[in-house]
């Protein structure tokens, strides 16, 4: 492993990716044809946007066909400091894509000197997907969420993608996956303006929840081995991931409300 | 046909290590050392953007001086070198010791086979999860590495700093005290330097996976108080 100096002309400049090209190293390389649903795919994650920044959740379950393959997968990622990614789909691409794009925020930040702006950021995941369009047609669809606090609007901001590299910048939330379905409608209805950080976390709790209920390949509270939904906030003050007691907590006052109500 | 002149091959090193030195001197100078939480990486600069004092991975730093285009660009080999290895391997895996080899064979390569050696003086610093571990590389144009786990002066008038850091430079300082000796060996008896005229940053143990980070604007006035 000697050191990567390249002539002016041939640089890949602050591009992780570009460099591991240079290295004869090919990211997302395409595969043979194979029987799909043997992978190992993870489900429901989603985004809201509330007062202080944006929320990003995920449920724990991975599934190979009809078996339930990991209890307590993380679907939820930092990007970087001031941001997160969420994925769907199958898990093994969908990890080394998460990889990949914390490390060309991070190469890029240490060799430019400086933090890429969120819509920057946004468009590196839409790139890295359009690079993986060929394994998504063989049937290795990887989908992310991202989402982050943008210190020039003061805001947080979330975008949704398809397999394309597409870009979809939401305003209030979003949710993907096998179960993205009942959860988005769950946020849809509880969703309102100046949604505070606290209702917001009930919410995407609620919304995975019921997901879950509805969708096999979504795995709901594990009460017996403790494995609850991965919920991670994002503020100006940075990225930061709800303890599983919290969460737990906030699950058993959930499921009490829901004994009531039956 | 007329013959090339011959000159002998002590002599051309030590042309080489002449032009190489004069270059160096010309810049202004750098100090690492360690401190109690880390290490402690301080340069005069008077330029708030280009950068002398940078990150290159979760525990390791750069302060390079000389010619900047030169060490900038050893610095992006660097982090290139440090971010693919941590990608290939794990994160853990990635030290300072053998960026400083690259580094050592990059620099060395050079000065021998190439009419112009590098203007560049390089330190590579590690910060160590425990206490006294720290580790300081000073690598010198002709690819000289030397390790040392106190202090490193780099740049012009590296000889009077060093003698100064030494009167004063103590492992279990706290950070105040570690930028006060710093500070005052780089400006010298007869100047003082302000926030403005430096560049600061540290590998902190209490920093998080990312250690390394700058110290800049009302928090470093308020340190140099």
């Amino acid at each position: 492993m000697t050191l990567p100096i390249f002539v002016p002309g041939d640089d890949p400049g602050p591009d992780f990716v570009g460099l591991l090209g240079r290295l004869g190293v090919g990211a997302f390389e395409s595969t043979v044809p194979f029987d799909a649903g043997q992978i190992t795919h993870g489900t429901t994650v989603l985004a809201i946007r509330y007062s202080d920044g944006v929320l990003m959740a995920g449920d724990r379950r991975a599934t190979s066909g009809h078996l339930i393959s990991h209890r307590s997968i993380q679907k939820v990622f930092p990007a970087d400091s001031y941001s997160g990614v969420a994925i769907a789909g199958a898990a093994g691409p969908a990890m080394e894509m998460v990889r990949l794009f914390q490390l060309q925020l991070e190469h890029y930040e240490k060799v430019e000197g400086n933090v890429l702006t969120l819509d920057g950021k946004a468009n590196q995941l839409s790139q890295m997907l359009r690079n993986h369009l060929p394994a998504a047609m063989q049937g290795l669809a990887v989908v992310p969420l991202f989402a982050g606090f943008d210190p020039r609007t003061g805001q947080g901001r979330l975008f949704q993608f398809d397999v394309t590299g597409g870009r979809y910048e939401e305003r209030d939330y979003a949710a993907i996956g096998s179960g993205g379905l009942h959860a988005s409608t769950v946020v849809k209805l509880r969703h309102h303006d100046g949604i505070g950080a606290d209702e917001a976390i009930d919410v995407a709790i609620e919304a995975i929840f019921q997901a879950a209920d509805e969708d096999i390949a979504t795995g709901g509270p594990d009460t017996v081995r403790g494995i609850y939904p991965v919920v991670a906030l994002i503020t100006v003050d940075g990225f930061e991931q709800l303890a599983d007691d919290d969460v737990a907590a906030r699950t058993g006052t959930l499921l009490d409300r829901l004994r009531g109500a039956s | 046909m007329s013959m090339p002149m011959y000159v002998s091959p002590e002599q051309m090193m030590k042309d080489k290590a002449d032009y190489a030195r004069k270059g160096i001197a010309r810049g202004r100078a750098a100090v690492g050392c360690t401190y109690a939480d880390g290490v402690l990486l301080c340069a005069e600069n008077p330029s708030n953007t280009l950068r002398k004092v940078s990150e290159i991975y979760d525990r390791i730093g750069f302060v390079g001086v000389g010619r900047y285009n030169e060490f900038d660009q050893l610095r992006i080999a660097g982090v290139r070198h440090a971010d693919f290895k941590g990608y290939s391997f794990s994160r853990e895996d990635v030290n300072a010791r053998s960026l400083a080899n690259q580094y050592a064979q990059a620099l060395g390569h050079n000065f021998t086979h190439e009419m112009k050696p590098l203007e560049v003086e390089m330190l590579v610093a590690e910060m160590s999860e425990e206490d006294g571990g720290d580790q300081l590389f000073h690598l010198l144009y002709d690819g000289t590495v030397m390790d040392t786990t106190s202090f490193v002066v780099i740049g012009g008038e590296a000889d009077a700093i060093r003698e100064r850091m030494e009167g004063t430079w103590s492992r279990e300082a706290d950070l105040g005290s570690a930028l006060g000796s710093s500070v005052n060996a780089l400006a010298g008896p007869d100047r003082q330097l302000a926030g403005d005229d430096l560049e600061v940053a540290v590998l902190a143990r209490q920093n998080g996976r990312r250690a390394f980070r700058r110290i800049e604007g009302d928090d470093l006035d308020g340190l140099l108080a």
